[in-house]
């Protein structure tokens, strides 16, 4: 069998899947009638082949991220970081998850306990969802829809609803308030995000991911016998290296931020302020599914700031040899989308160590009157580039948004200072 | 450029991050049960007794029972007794002296108040007892230390306190010698 290597797992799922239609077939026809009679059963088993691994995956990626964050969160105050359990801490996941089921799951008498056991759920469910939506390699999306992105971001803002279901349903007011600043947060910061984003679908003309990816490949360079040229073809049709593309990452990736509620825009479970937001309440496993939502839900707009603007699967990847496959990759297509979702992640926790959380009012300017016009006019800078050659849309879009960029930050600068701050106490 | 701040304050971490991997400055953390803890010469956390020689700690201890410390120490956590001798008459030590370290803030009171040098901060650490009762109330007899530990652990102050004293003694001595003379002359 000539396979590449890349498309390994989507063979070895083919070949599963007629194998086991031929082995039904002929020793168990009753069964394979059925299923030929009942295709929603069939579907069914093929939406849980296609997300168990999913699931597994994305859970094991969930136990590193919080061993990465906690050893760089440490690294970088001059810490050590946990390093009891196991060699370098790294049992730590399992013994947080032990000591997250072994502890009591306590309902607040007051509270709504149907929606308080439904927040966590709730919140888990989409971001599963929007991962099935994302394509890991060549082939390899496990819910392939041709407009991909629209759902993405239709299941991907559920999550709101939940946090705003766990911070009402626990009766508490700082959960309460903790959603409500949720809800204000993450409606703002939907529109900027939403909006980079429409500057890909502009000039890619589609909305299904896997072909957004296609689209960031220079196929006569990928096709072409020259190794080096293999490499380039793969990398230098990313939309980050074309003006709209890299101003649109840099919203997407800071709108994605405050998607996810992250470091500096954490506000919602802001624990200088409103003690957990709306987590306050919540503790044992329930609290765990949070953790565990919030991260796989960073993991997945990760991985759509991948696809949408560093080349999704593509990476400097070169054909095995002895192969005229065009298709043909020596490093599995996924092994890049991983690494360079791992690579945002990290970025993420840098962020964390680096910046102080927002106040709630800098955080709704930021997004309404400096994201949000710049998304707009990267728009109009993603249709110029279109139309020019590129010889005069790079320069002239990278220029028009830098202006831009200052020319924002000058305006939303407080304009008069009353009076010179003077301090009493200090000197 | 706007946003110039967040690249340098991400350049700081970066450089705390990449230098806790090279240098002790950027990682003073110190792994303690297995790698020990130093002690500075500064570091100060319940009082001792001190007492002068080695071989007789009962008989060289400074102390003399005047209960100064005691009364003067904010958490009350200093308990004296006067010992007596065998007709009933006071010494001038005590026969009971509990600290309860539990009750202890390490405030260094009794150490100013004393004046006769004879109580001294510790640096010991390592205090914890499976009896949180009894395991944290130390007596005289673990409280007793030698002057010669007191050198090692804090050998600047010690040097001073000894100073100090041989000076006093001096001066007694002084006075003693002045004092004989009016006496008469057999």
């Amino acid at each position: 069998m000539t396979t590449n290597i890349d498309q390994l797992i989507v063979d070895l799922c083919k070949w599963v899947a007629q194998f086991s239609d031929d082995y039904l077939a002929s020793n168990f026809p009753v069964v394979a009638q059925f299923l030929h009679d009942y295709p929603i059963i069939t579907n069914l088993i093929w939406i849980f082949v296609c997300i168990a691994p999913l699931m597994v995956v994305f859970l094991t990626f969930f136990a590193i991220a919080t061993w990465l964050e906690r050893k760089g969160l440490a690294r970088i105050q001059n810490r050590i970081g946990p390093n009891r359990t196991g060699p370098l801490g790294l049992f730590q996941p399992v013994a947080d998850g032990i000591k997250m089921l072994l502890k009591e799951d306590i309902t607040p008498r007051s509270s709504d306990r149907l929606a308080h056991f439904l927040a966590p759920v709730i919140l888990l469910v989409p971001a599963f969802t929007i991962l099935s939506l994302l394509p890991i390699n060549r082939n390899m999306t496990a819910a392939a829809v041709d407009t991909g992105l629209i759902l993405f971001f239709a299941i991907g803002s559920v999550s709101t609803l939940s946090i705003f279901l766990a911070g009402w349903s626990s009766r508490n007011k700082y959960s309460l308030l903790g959603g409500m600043r949720a809800i204000a947060q993450m409606v703002s910061y939907e529109i900027p995000l939403v909006l980079s984003a429409v500057t890909v679908i502009m000039l890619t003309g589609s909305l299904d991911t896997s072909r957004i990816v296609s689209a960031q490949q220079l196929s006569s360079w990928v096709e072409s016998s020259n190794p080096w040229l293999q490499i380039l073809g793969q990398i230098v049709k990313w939309n980050v290296f074309t003006p709209y593309g890299f101003c649109g990452f840099l919203i997407f990736f800071v709108a994605s931020l405050a998607e996810v509620n992250r470091c500096p825009f954490d506000i919602p479970e802001g624990e200088s302020e409103i003690v957990a937001g709306h987590l306050t309440e919540y503790s044992g496993f329930k609290y765990a599914l949070f953790f565990m939502a919030e991260y796989v839900s960073a993991f997945a707009i990760n991985g759509l700031t991948v696809t949408l603007f560093l080349g999704g699967w593509s990476g400097p990847n070169i054909r095995p040899w002895g192969s005229d496959d065009p298709n043909a990759l020596l490093i599995p297509g996924f092994v890049w989308f991983f690494a360079k979702m791992f690579f945002l992640m990290l970025i993420m926790i840098w962020i964390r160590g680096t910046l102080p959380r927002l106040r709630v009012d800098h955080l709704m300017g930021f997004a309404w009157k400096f994201l949000l016009p710049l998304a707009l006019i990267n728009i109009f800078v993603a249709g110029f580039y279109y139309y020019t050659p590129w010889y005069i849309g790079w320069p002239f879009g990278f220029a028009v948004n830098y202006a831009c960029y200052e020319l924002l930050g000058k305006l939303n600068r407080p304009t008069t200072i009353s009076s010179k701050r003077t301090y009493h106490y200090a000197t | 450029m706007l946003g110039i701040g967040i690249i340098k304050g991400m350049a700081v971490t970066a450089k705390n991050f990449f230098g806790s991997f090279v240098s002790k400055k950027w990682l003073p953390t110190v792994q303690y049960p297995e790698a020990g803890n130093t002690i500075t010469a500064f570091s100060r956390n319940i009082p001792f007794l001190v007492y002068d020689k080695e071989d007789s700690p009962l008989e060289t201890m400074r102390c003399v029972a005047c209960k100064i410390c005691e009364k003067e120490c904010p958490p009350q956590c200093i308990y004296i007794v006067q010992e007596k001798d065998a007709n009933g008459k006071l010494l001038k030590r005590p026969r009971i002296f509990d600290i309860d370290i539990s009750v202890c803030m390490g405030c260094q009171i009794c150490v100013e108040m004393c004046p006769f040098e004879s109580i001294k901060m510790d640096s010991v650490f390592e205090l914890s007892s499976e009896n949180r009762f009894e395991g944290l109330l130390l007596h005289r007899e673990n409280l007793l230390k030698s002057n010669s530990y007191y050198h090692q652990i804090h050998p600047q102050e010690a040097q001073e306190v000894d100073d100090r004293l041989a000076a006093k003694q001096k001066k007694a001595a002084a006075t003693a010698a002045a004092t004989t003379p009016s006496t008469p002359a057999p």
